[in-house]
């Protein structure tokens, strides 16, 4: 079994998984912050597919898109705590 | 022998974002879930990215991924602190088993500032009936 079958059927798959998973809780979500966890949650769990997949198409430059998926993460939730507590204020 | 070293790397990796996401659906608290998603997802990704950098084996793609594990490992505890506060803030019911609530009383409804002791006007946030 080389690397890029072992990637391919098991590691791949494992965070398929878990996405399924996260977006169920992304649908469900009775709150907003659930939901903005679940998003940001989505978002990191994709730079650890944008790692894999770069190991098996032999390209490393699919990894500065992971460094931009974190800063995008980062922004995201920053931005929709800050705008979750602005609503309330009068 | 670099083969294997990826394969394990990757393997614990990719078990901790699948215990961090299981966590995810199954904790029955806002706070907990961020919690949650705090701890695990941030070893996880980074060792994903090692094993990575251990395949390509040269220098750029090395202190990238070294970048991009420190930016995470900073942001991920910022941005989940700043979405529990907000959360707090919200008045988003907290789990009916919490037993102690440390900050309950202590910021201000209208300005949102935190006191030491205890507040008249505080946000008191009220316990749900079930598991949501």
């Amino acid at each position: 079994m080389s690397l890029n079958d072992y990637l391919n059927w098991v590691i791949i798959p494992i965070l398929g998984l878990s996405v399924i998973l996260v977006f169920i809780r992304f649908l469900k979500g009775p709150s907003l912050p659930d939901r903005v966890i679940a998003l940001d949650m989505l978002i990191l769990i994709s730079i650890g597919i944008i790692g894999i997949y770069s190991i098996q198409t032999n390209q490393s430059t699919f990894l500065d898109i992971s460094m931009l998926f974190a800063v995008i993460a980062f922004l995201s939730t920053a931005a929709y705590s800050f705008y979750l507590e602005q609503r309330e204020r009068k | 022998m670099k083969d294997i070293l990826i394969i394990v790397l990757s393997t614990f990796g990719a078990l901790f974002i699948l215990s961090s996401s299981v966590g995810l659906l199954r904790k029955p608290d806002v706070f907990l879930r961020i919690s949650v998603t705090g701890k695990a997802s941030t070893l996880g990704i980074g060792l994903v990215l090692v094993s990575s950098a251990l395949f390509f084996n040269n220098y750029s793609v090395t202190t990238r991924v070294i970048a991009t594990i420190i930016f995470l490992f900073l942001t991920i505890s910022i941005g989940g602190h700043l979405l529990a506060r907000a959360a707090y803030i919200i008045k988003t019911p907290v789990w009916k088993g919490t037993k102690i609530d440390d900050l309950s009383g202590q910021y201000d409804e209208v300005t949102h500032e935190l006191y030491s002791e205890n507040h008249d006007s505080s946000i008191k946030p009220e316990k749900s009936e079930n598991n949501i």
